[in-house]
């Protein structure tokens, strides 16, 4: 982010200089106060993310904050259904800038197998996606990716919408690499 | 005279508020809906007055979606009708779609149903109550019965190879036999689940503000309910003791030793305890099913019309590559006729209505969705109850959104 | 299970029991929408029924039948008693446009049904204080359980974006081997009756393989077609 400069005798007198957006932006991805927006499904994943074993607390990103004008971040998390629609765009109106949207799992990125009559194709047909999430429902490390990833999105200030790209159990890897396949990163 | 003496001496009834009604709307996203619901709340200060319950938010077009492909294409859809059960509902398909054809399973795989099933009721029950916790507070019993989730989602993980939509039912058995170190994963979890039901109840049924909230709150009739066609921990919790594992047992559910808990004021609090009881029998009921459970044995029907032949037969002999693109292409013939078939789901009594013409394809799949029936009793609940009241209301009637509006 | 109950409406209505059956055990009557909320009421009140415990009420979309003459809709209902432990399954047959009498004044948990049962299938219930929509919006036009109502076709209520990179494909084009749907409702209700999607068919020999100019001319269709499809409805909001 920046640079550190140790311009003095001793380690602990230094500073370090660094640009104000960059500051920011460092501020901004580590305190980012969500809204979940849960309908369906993949709420039971977004639970067992906060929950101790994977506990999103870890990234700063845990506070969820029920009010769209106090949060950050519109987690979409499940199935849009059309009559869901109207709700989901004044929601998405009502936050303040900076604000930032991932779309969990893959009926809020694309409709999912719920291709008929009552379901949006995916919130991008309603409101702008930064990162959107595979998977019905994604595993909680793909969500704790999907952070990561608008983490160093928000950091470079980069609006262009991303996926979390798919991994590898290490150990299958690992074992596929000894066989001589090629690797996934 | 003081001026705010004349207030004073006019009578009493012009002290009062204004009589007219507030229109209050919740939801349909709100933190304490549970899911995706809208009430529209007239109130008399804080007393509910009427409440007009609107689901409808999470409607995915399930029966619909059924339509349109094979018998065995459904199971998916199943997954995600209660998605916090989803063995129950697959396990629920299958044995109505056995009826349809008039076939049983092999015993070896209907008491591998029941433990999975049962596994996947423990998983309910912890989110349930957990979730009800949480939203008056007690955010540390909801990330200790969490953690038990996750232990049981790892058995689940290990035998379907997905943490949460399975899919793993199939008809005419399972998609695949146990593994081999499946009885000692679960007889190891066991303790250790009860162990957390006994520490989330110290925890909460000592706490004052819990129990303020939770007894005598949102109270259910016994009549109405019925009337209302409430079934599950909500039916118990009001006192009568209609359990279909009990009642009109299926599968193997008459072999074993256990109680059906039923309260008797049918309050948030009896709901609550209902459930915890129903952990504490479902951990039962998997203690006896692995000492039952054969080691070996078939755990599909051995019907070439009905079962997917092994992987490897399909790419070495002919019959099977014949029989696999039969199954894939032109779907499991049902005779025709319609059966309702009926199982204890995590909420209540989860029917499957199957009609079929005789083709590849279902004619219609009604399920019976139980939070339907038990979400249409929260009306009854909540009148005459506080706003705050609807929160633990709504907890305890535990409305999955995905089966209620499917 | 409930052989005894059948007996017993048998003996109470006689001729007015109009077809039953106990296929793989489900006991099932038959009879006229005129006495539907009669059976219903001595179905509860009956001491030999009792069937105080409401199971579940639905509706099956016949369109078929019609050409017979045949009334379009089968009324399903499910209750069953707690104390005699016993369920039966009433059934009556209902014409398009016809208005059965409500079934809210037996039991308080048929209101959502019922409520359910107009907004998937159409069938208003006379009597029925509450007659909205339930699980669709009011704007919604048709009712999508009936089999004439094409799966895809969705009434949105806000205007998607009109931004490139989210358009969406549809998922199996004519030209791209098997659609999801198997079988074409549309085509079969015009007296075309194949059995399975057009791909199945091709290869049973039902169905001739379409050529290039047919494929692209049905894929010109649908693109023509497309964005009326997705044009709001007036009263987005």
């Amino acid at each position: 982010m920046g640079e550190l400069k140790v311009l003095g005798g001793s380690q602990s007198d230094g500073f370090f200089t660094t640009k104000f957006e960059a500051l920011l932006a460092w501020a901004r991805k580590y305190s980012l106060f969500q809204y979940p927006f849960a309908t369906a499904c993949c709420g039971m994943e977004f639970m067992a993310t906060a929950a101790p074993r994977y506990d999103i607390a870890r990234f700063g990103a845990e506070a969820p904050r029920f009010s769209p004008r106090q949060s950050d971040v519109l987690w979409v998390v499940g199935t849009i259904s059309q009559r869901q629609g109207p709700v989901l765009k004044r929601i998405y109106e009502q936050m303040t800038e900076p604000k930032w949207v991932v779309a969990f799992g893959t009926c809020a990125s694309c409709g999912g197998f719920y291709d008929n009559y009552t379901t949006i194709p995916g919130c991008d047909k309603i409101i702008p996606v930064d990162v959107y999430i595979p998977g019905c429902p994604p595993r909680p490390e793909a969500v704790l990716d999907a952070l990561m990833l608008l983490m160093e999105k928000i950091q470079k200030g980069n609006r262009e919408p991303v996926t979390v790209p798919p991994r590898e159990v290490p150990e299958l890897a690992k074992r596929r690499a000894a066989r001589g396949g090629k690797v996934q990163s | 005279m003081e001026p705010a003496d004349d207030i004073l001496e006019c009578d009493d009834e012009a002290l009062e508020l204004p009589a007219d009604p507030m229109r209050l709307n919740m939801g349909p996203s709100h933190p304490a809906m549970h899911g995706t619901i809208r009430l529209v709340l007239d109130l008399d200060g804080e007393t509910v007055m009427n409440v007009d319950v609107q689901p409808g938010y999470l409607h995915r077009g399930f029966e619909k979606s059924c339509e349109r492909g094979t018998w065995g294409q459904v199971f998916p859809y199943t997954d995600r009708l209660n998605y916090v059960s989803p063995m129950l509902n697959n396990v629920g398909f299958a044995l109505a779609a056995e009826k349809l054809l008039g076939i049983e399973v092999p015993e070896r795989c209907q008491y591998y149903r029941v433990i999975l099933g049962e596994l996947a009721r423990i998983t309910d029950h912890f989110t349930c109550n957990g979730a009800a916790a949480m939203e008056l507070g007690a955010f540390t019993p909801f990330l200790w019965l969490l953690k038990v989730r996750d232990w049981i989602w790892d058995i689940l993980e290990k035998e379907t190879g997905a943490r949460m939509t399975h899919s793993f039912g199939r008809i005419g058995g399972m998609a695949a036999p146990p593994t081999d170190g499946f009885k000692d994963d679960v007889r190891a979890i066991l303790p250790e689940v009860e162990k957390v039901v006994m520490e989330s109840e110290r925890l909460l049924l000592g706490n004052r503000i819990f129990l303020d909230r939770m007894q005598g709150v949102g109270v259910l009739e016994k009549e109405r309910a019925l009337a209302l066609g409430v079934t599950g921990p909500v039916l118990r919790s009001t006192g009568v003791a209609y359990d279909v594992r009990k009642d009109h047992p299926y599968m193997v559910y008459d072999r074993f030793d256990f109680e059906v808990p039923v309260g008797q004021d049918g309050d948030n609090w009896d709901r609550f305890m209902v459930r915890m009881e129903e952990i504490r029998q479902s951990l039962r009921i998997i203690r006896q099913a692995l000492e039952q459970m054969p080691d070996d044995g078939p755990i599909v029907v051995d019907d070439p019309r009905i079962v997917l032949p092994p992987k490897r037969e399909v790419y070495t002999t002919i019959e099977a590559t014949i029989a696999h693109f039969k199954l894939v292409m032109e779907g499991l013939r049902c005779p025709k006729g319609a059966v309702y078939s009926f199982t204890e789901g995590g909420n209540g009594e989860l029917g499957f209505y199957l009609v079929s013409d005789g083709s590849g394809t279902p004619y219609r799949v009604r399920v019976r969705p139980p939070c339907w029936y038990n979400l249409q009793a929260a009306r009854d609940m909540l009148l005459g109850d506080m706003v705050a009241d609807i929160v633990p209301t709504f907890g305890s009637v535990n409305m999955i959104g995905g089966e209620c509006d499917r | 299970m409930s052989a005894k109950v059948v007996a017993r409406l048998e003996s109470q209505f006689g001729d007015r029991i109009l077809a039953k059956s106990a296929f793989r055990g489900d006991e099932e009557v038959t009879i006229a929408p005129k006495d539907w909320v009669e059976v219903a009421t001595f179905l509860r009140d009956d001491p030999a029924c009792a069937m105080d415990h409401f199971g579940d009420l639905t509706a099956v979309d016949w369109p078929l039948r019609e050409r017979e003459g045949q009334p379009r809709f089968d009324l399903v209902l499910y209750v069953r008693s707690t104390e005699k432990r016993h369920r039966i399954r009433v059934k009556t047959k209902v014409r398009d446009g016809e208005q059965p009498k409500t079934l809210t004044t037996v039991w308080a948990g048929a209101n959502w049904a019922e409520r359910e049962i107009w907004d998937m299938f159409g069938i208003r219930f006379d009597g029925h204080k509450d007659m909205r929509r339930i699980l669709l919006y009011e704007e919604f036009e048709g009712h999508p359980l009936r089999k004439d109502y094409p799966i895809d076709r969705a009434q949105p209520l806000v205007e998607y974006r009109d931004v490139e990179n989210v358009t969406k494909l549809p998922p199996f084009g004519i030209e791209e081997g098997q659609p999801f749907t198997r079988i074409d409702w549309e085509e079969r209700l015009a007296g075309h009756a194949e059995p399975v999607s057009p791909s199945i068919a091709v290869q049973t020999g039902v169905r001739r393989t379409l050529s290039d100019s047919e494929i692209a001319e049905a894929a010109a269709a649908r693109v023509a077609q497309e964005p009326a499809a997705d044009e709001p409805s007036e009263n987005a909001s």
